[in-house]
């Protein structure tokens, strides 16, 4: 099964976020910048499905501050083939990332036709759209996201998916191979790689760089202020050790009579 | 009509979301600001009876068409392609739940139209519409500008009462709008009913919640006992549940459970709003995280800023000894 799979770095949430001087961007320099959850899972999801059925698995990302590292670990885990659109000074909105991405599957060799590709459902960044969908609709290829399972029939030409809903409702769909699928959770946690198995790939494989090709499409939304959420209804802190702040929660919960 | 705010008018097995209303009670808000129409769009199969519960919006324009009976996101917004160039509106909001998930982006990428994900606010200013959304998990807000009409709206569930998108009224016009769809290349072939877990955590008085920050399964015993001192249950945020830690029908989220417990004690959960989303309407939320400016201390009622490991043996410790006390 050929599969590709679309990966995009994002802002770690568990640091500290700082917004730029601009008043309307991160400070990119300031912030640590990780792989965006579900597209670790997209990633898992095409490594098990080639473990199981055979095939290969191309990984494409645009330049990032630590996407090397994501890249080469794609590799360790499995990928055979890493590539990385180069040419890019900050992570530009979605839509510009799934025209910049379709552009290159459709231009660089052997990558397209491919039997599906594959990425997160969406990313805590996707302020103009989701990407898969972009992708899709920009490849002319089927679309369906949120999805827990994707298990291809034998002749590859469609795929049984699952979708969740709300309140654990799923959905079993059929669709048709090539689609470009968004995956929510892989079947298995995405698996640890120990960092010397990375240290290996960064000796023997090559991630292939290609130029962004040059797009002169305008923006269609424009961030004008971030800011950091007003707290509104903030928590009252209750500070001490955990002995005392357990004192004081106790205190809380039995007022409530919930003690 | 010209210029009017439209709503994407979910609906499932029968019933309009409240997502929906929520919508709409949104869009009643712009429509009043902007002095614009309020129209819903209405599209599924034979379901024209579900029309007369917009009447939030002064007209609803029902799409009818057998290719709609499931929300298949392309056929979707194919059909909602075709009324919004008909109809040309200012804005369309659609919800972002995760049974219209794509549906707006593509609409937005037919229109070729800017499109504002994670929405939960929209103002007027200077006549034009401005999108506030969250990005980054919760952590901080944008001020969006579109360029261009109509603006596509991702809405955040959340963001505005359902109640307020109600009307006792149906709406004073329902109109047929016929579409031209292609042959839909998905099929739905069947709905998995979720399986009844050991416990139904929405029918638990105490939750203790935990996330990413219970570090490991072992870990997750300490919050067993927690939930077994307080006489309630344990369940968990997504990352908890892709690991494998919980089981499915432990999940509180967006895909999963909505809560609504006496209290729900948020163990290092960051307060991602497809959390959010599950347990905001408990009475009491109390939130333990490293975190000083995780999203979940703004939806908490009381806050501390501690490792969880640190803190739920001393808790547990504390809340036996008030029991024991009070049965002494």
């Amino acid at each position: 099964m050929k599969l590709i799979v679309l990966i995009k770095m994002v802002p770690d949430v568990v640091e500290e976020l700082v917004i730029g001087e601009d008043g309307k961007s991160l400070d990119i320099d300031a912030v640590r910048m990780t792989l965006n959850e579900s597209d670790d899972h997209a990633l898992e999801e095409a490594i098990l499905l080639k473990e199981r059925l055979g095939g290969t698995v191309t990984v494409v990302a645009l330049d990032s501050p630590e996407v090397d590292e994501a890249l080469y670990t794609a590799i360790a885990k499995g990928a055979d083939r890493v590539i990385k659109i180069t040419g890019i000074d900050l992570p530009p909105p979605t839509r510009e990332t799934a025209l910049l991405m379709a552009e290159v599957l459709r231009s660089q060799p052997g990558l397209l036709p491919a039997d599906a590709i594959l990425t997160g459902s969406q990313a805590i960044d996707d302020l103009d759209g989701l990407l898969a969908p972009l992708v899709a609709h920009e490849l002319g290829l089927p679309y369906l996201g949120i999805l827990t399972r994707i298990c291809p029939a034998e002749d590859l030409k469609s795929a049984t998916v699952l979708k969740e809903f709300a309140g654990g409702l799923r959905g079993e769909f059929e669709v048709p191979l090539p689609a470009v699928l968004g995956v929510q959770s892989a079947e298995k946690p995405p698996r640890y790689v120990p960092v010397a198995k990375v240290r290996a790939a960064m000796k023997s494989a090559q991630i292939e760089t290609v130029p962004a090709p040059a797009r002169g499409d305008r923006e269609l939304v424009c961030v004008s202020a971030m800011r950091i959420p007003e707290e509104a209804g903030a928590a009252e802190m209750l500070e001490g050790s955990p002995e005392e702040v357990s004192g004081k929660l106790c205190g809380v919960l039995a007022e409530r009579g919930l003690l | 009509m010209p210029g009017s705010i439209l709503i994407f008018a979910e609906h499932f097995r029968g019933q309009v979301t409240e997502a929906t209303y929520e919508a709409l009670a949104l869009g009643r808000e712009l429509a009043g600001k902007l002095g614009a129409p309020l129209e819903a769009a209405l599209l599924g199969s034979e379901c024209r009876q579900l029309a007369a519960q917009l009447g939030a919006a002064s007209r609803v324009l029902y799409v009818n068409h057998p290719v709609l009976a499931d929300v298949i996101p392309e056929s979707h917004a194919e059909a909602l392609a075709q009324l919004v160039q008909a109809v040309s509106p200012k804005a369309v909001i659609v919800p972002l739940s995760n049974l219209s998930m794509g549906v707006g982006t593509l609409l937005g990428a037919c229109l070729k139209a800017p499109s504002v994900n994670f929405c939960v606010d929209l103002t007027v200013i200077d006549g034009s519409i401005q999108a506030k959304a969250i990005l980054y998990g919760g952590k901080m807000e944008a001020t969006v500008t579109p360029q261009g009409e109509p603006l596509i709206v991702g809405l955040w569930p959340g963001s505005r009462p359902p109640d307020a998108g109600r009307s006792p009224d149906p709406p004073a016009s329902v109109e047929d709008f016929a579409v031209t769809l292609s042959e839909p290349r998905i099929k739905l072939k069947s709905y998995i009913e979720p399986e009844a877990g050991d416990v139904d955590i929405r029918e638990q008085p105490v939750l203790v919640a935990v996330g990413r920050g219970i570090q490991s399964q072992d870990n997750i015993e300490l919050a067993e006992e927690l939930a077994a001192a307080l006489g309630g249950a344990v369940c968990g945020s997504r990352p908890v549940i892709d690991q494998g830690w919980l089981d499915l029908s432990r999940q509180v989220g967006k895909s999963g459970a909505t809560v609504k417990p006496k209290l729900y004690l948020a163990v290092g959960i960051s307060g991602a709003p497809e959390h959010v989303e599950g347990m905001r309407g408990a009475s009491l939320i109390v939130a333990v995280n490293t975190d000083p400016q995780a999203p979940i201390f703004r939806v908490a009622h009381y806050g501390v800023v501690a490792d969880a490991l640190d803190l739920l043996p001393a808790l547990t410790e504390a809340v036996r000894k008030r029991r024991a006390a009070a049965h002494a």
